[in-house]
């Protein structure tokens, strides 16, 4: 194939069609998808329509697109409060698949696929990845975690349904990692960026040049990420970065991703309607101006979700995107509007870790959070306060204070942290409150 | 014959065992027996003061998590299979050392070793039974 034809077929993939519908159509698309989908969770799931009820509002009073800043928001807490299947709008035998991520607290949320949702969860990522330059030929080596994660189910899907050869890596073991790329010739990776950066200069020290490599692809996700990471790892890798986004709550990664203009992540529209409202009134804000992103699900079956509050603070950017695609673009996200942390692709809470040193000693000691990152991987150290109630003058009984401080932790979070008894009063506070979360990460 | 041993609990980093023993030496608090059982983050003090009650209003006072635990002073002969002795006493029975240390006197032929038994009571009785010598806490603070 001559390198004129590659790039033709590259740009015009046919699951991409969608990218390009005029926007009178799409608009009217929407319309009409929005009022199916809010249709379905009014008959079908109990909290929405009570909280349709509270407004005196009917599913045929979304007439217009303008009407859907009329609808109630949905938040996290409702997929805790509802947990698991309380939000469900498909009886368990048309559900296919469950993931699960890390909720406020204790219990995970939970989100439901059918095989239409997984169909459609599936598209979206082979628009992604199309987008991204990927096509039929590539190898894909994935090393999202496969499991409740969506990152490397999703991931995998997609990649597969490209047409791609499909390494399913999963998290972890970087030196095999670095020996799949290099014996395979893996010419994209997918993963969360702050791993990739391990995988470089892990490579490094095996003797590794990623450079020399057939490698001309990254689509990082899961995590926010910067400019100036982007600048290094194309550099040390020289491949093309590209940030894909999702959130378990709407379907997984796929909701977004750049294109290869790299200015903004185009939403697909179709399937997941953006807005973005003030984070402290909730009254939306027009395109061009920042604030919180909320999303409603077009065409989910099992999981419908309803303006979505995803936390994230972006903007809609305003105009065209030069690649022609009509799908409008969101900022690269930088910050969110509540105390989320992301450790390696995991969404961690403080409440999560409070919830935990509540349960094992029935008192909640002063705790701390200190964030560092060591060889491009995100450390997370909780630092707890040993209080009169907590201590005991045999060191076997501080140890096995410690592991069940360690294994609580390890049980909520799902992730390996790293668990420190300090003196009483050694955490600093202003005015009488400890500082939850010291982060020392710089990208 | 049961003696208050206080204990604290430090961080392993440099100064930390120095700083209360510097608030009870201005407070002219006697240390009569100290012993740092430790791991790599942290680690407990545990000592015997001259006003164990005392000693732990003023650590506490500046934030120290102070405990006062009930221990055994056993005096026995500076000699090889002293303590063997004291330990061959406890054969057969169900009392179980949960942690102990051991001082010479500076000047004289004794040892003292403090004990912190599971059963302090049932300790008592079979070391008593068996004629070793058990200090209380003002014979153990004018012992010198």
């Amino acid at each position: 194939m001559n390198s004129t034809l590659e790039t033709a077929v590259t740009d015009c993939h046919p699951a991409s069609v969608p990218d390009y519908v005029p926007v009178p159509e799409l608009r009217y698309l929407q319309l009409k998808r929005i009022q199916t989908v809010v249709m379905r969770a009014w008959q079908q799931v109990k909290l929405f329509r009570s909280r349709m009820d509270e407004r005196g509002l009917q599913p045929a009073d979304i007439r217009t697109l303008e009407d859907v800043a009329r609808l109630p928001f949905t938040i996290k807490n409702d997929l805790r409060d509802t947990y698991p299947t309380g939000l469900f709008a498909s009886p368990i035998r048309d559900v296919v698949r469950l993931h699960a991520s890390s909720g406020t607290t204790g219990k995970p949320i939970v989100v439901a696929y059918t095989k239409e949702d997984i169909e459609v969860w599936t598209s979206v990522l082979v628009r992604c990845l199309a987008g991204c330059g990927l096509h039929r030929g590539d190898i894909i080596q994935i090393a999202y975690g496969y499991g409740l994660f969506t990152g490397g189910l999703g991931a995998h899907y997609g990649a597969e349904a490209l047409g791609a050869a499909v390494i399913p890596a999963s998290g972890g073991n970087a030196d095999r990692q670095i020996m799949l790329m290099k014996d395979f010739g893996v010419t994209a990776m997918c993963c969360t960026p702050t791993y990739f950066l391990h995988l470089i200069d892990r490579a490094a020290d095996l003797g590794v040049d990623l450079r020399e490599l057939p490698l001309r692809a990254g689509v990082f996700g899961a995590e926010p990420w910067t400019d100036s990471m982007r600048r290094h790892i194309e550099s040390a890798s020289n491949i093309e970065a590209f940030d894909i986004y999702g959130l378990t709550e709407i379907i997984g990664p796929g909701v977004g991703c750049e294109c290869r203009q790299h200015r903004g992540l185009h939403i697909f529209e179709d399937h997941f309607y953006p807005e973005i409202v003030d984070p402290e009134t909730g009254e939306p804000l027009p395109d061009g101006t920042e604030g919180e992103l909320v999303l409603t699900t077009l065409s989910k079956q099992a999981m419908p979700m309803i303006r979505y509050r995803t936390r994230d603070i972006t903007m809609i950017l305003p105009g065209t995107c030069e690649c022609g695609r009509t799908m409008r673009r969101i900022a690269r996200i930088g910050r969110r509007s509540d105390d989320m942390l992301i450790i390696r692709g995991v969404n961690i809470f403080p409440s999560q870790v409070e919830a935990a040193l509540l349960a094992i000693e029935g008192t909640l000691p002063h705790y701390q959070i200190i964030l560092t990152r060591a060889q491009g991987l995100d450390q997370m150290e909780v630092q707890v306060e040993v209080t009169p109630q907590m201590f005991n003058d045999k060191i076997g009984a501080l140890q096995g204070l410690q592991g069940r401080i360690q294994s609580a932790l390890d049980h909520v979070l799902g992730i390996r942290i790293k668990v420190a008894l300090v003196e009483a009063y050694s955490i600093q506070r202003s005015e009488g409150k400890a500082k939850r979360v010291i982060d020392r990460r710089t990208a | 014959m049961k003696i208050q041993q206080l204990s604290l609990f430090v961080e392993n980093k440099p100064g930390r065992t120095a700083a209360p023993a510097r608030l009870l030496a201005n407070e002219g608090i006697d240390i009569r027996a100290l012993y740092l059982a430790d791991t790599e983050q942290y680690g407990i003090v545990r000592m015997i003061v001259s006003d164990w009650q005392k000693a732990a209003a003023i650590l506490e006072a500046q934030g120290y998590v102070a405990k006062a635990t009930e221990v055994l002073a056993v005096e026995v002969p500076d000699r090889p299979g002293g303590m063997a002795d004291v330990l061959g006493a406890l054969d057969g029975s169900d009392i179980n050392i949960e942690y102990m240390y051991a001082f010479p006197y500076p000047r004289g032929d004794q040892a003292i070793l403090i004990f912190r038994f599971n059963d302090p009571d049932a300790a008592i009785a079979q070391l008593q039974t068996a004629g070793i010598n058990l200090l209380t806490g003002d014979e153990l603070m004018k012992k010198q």
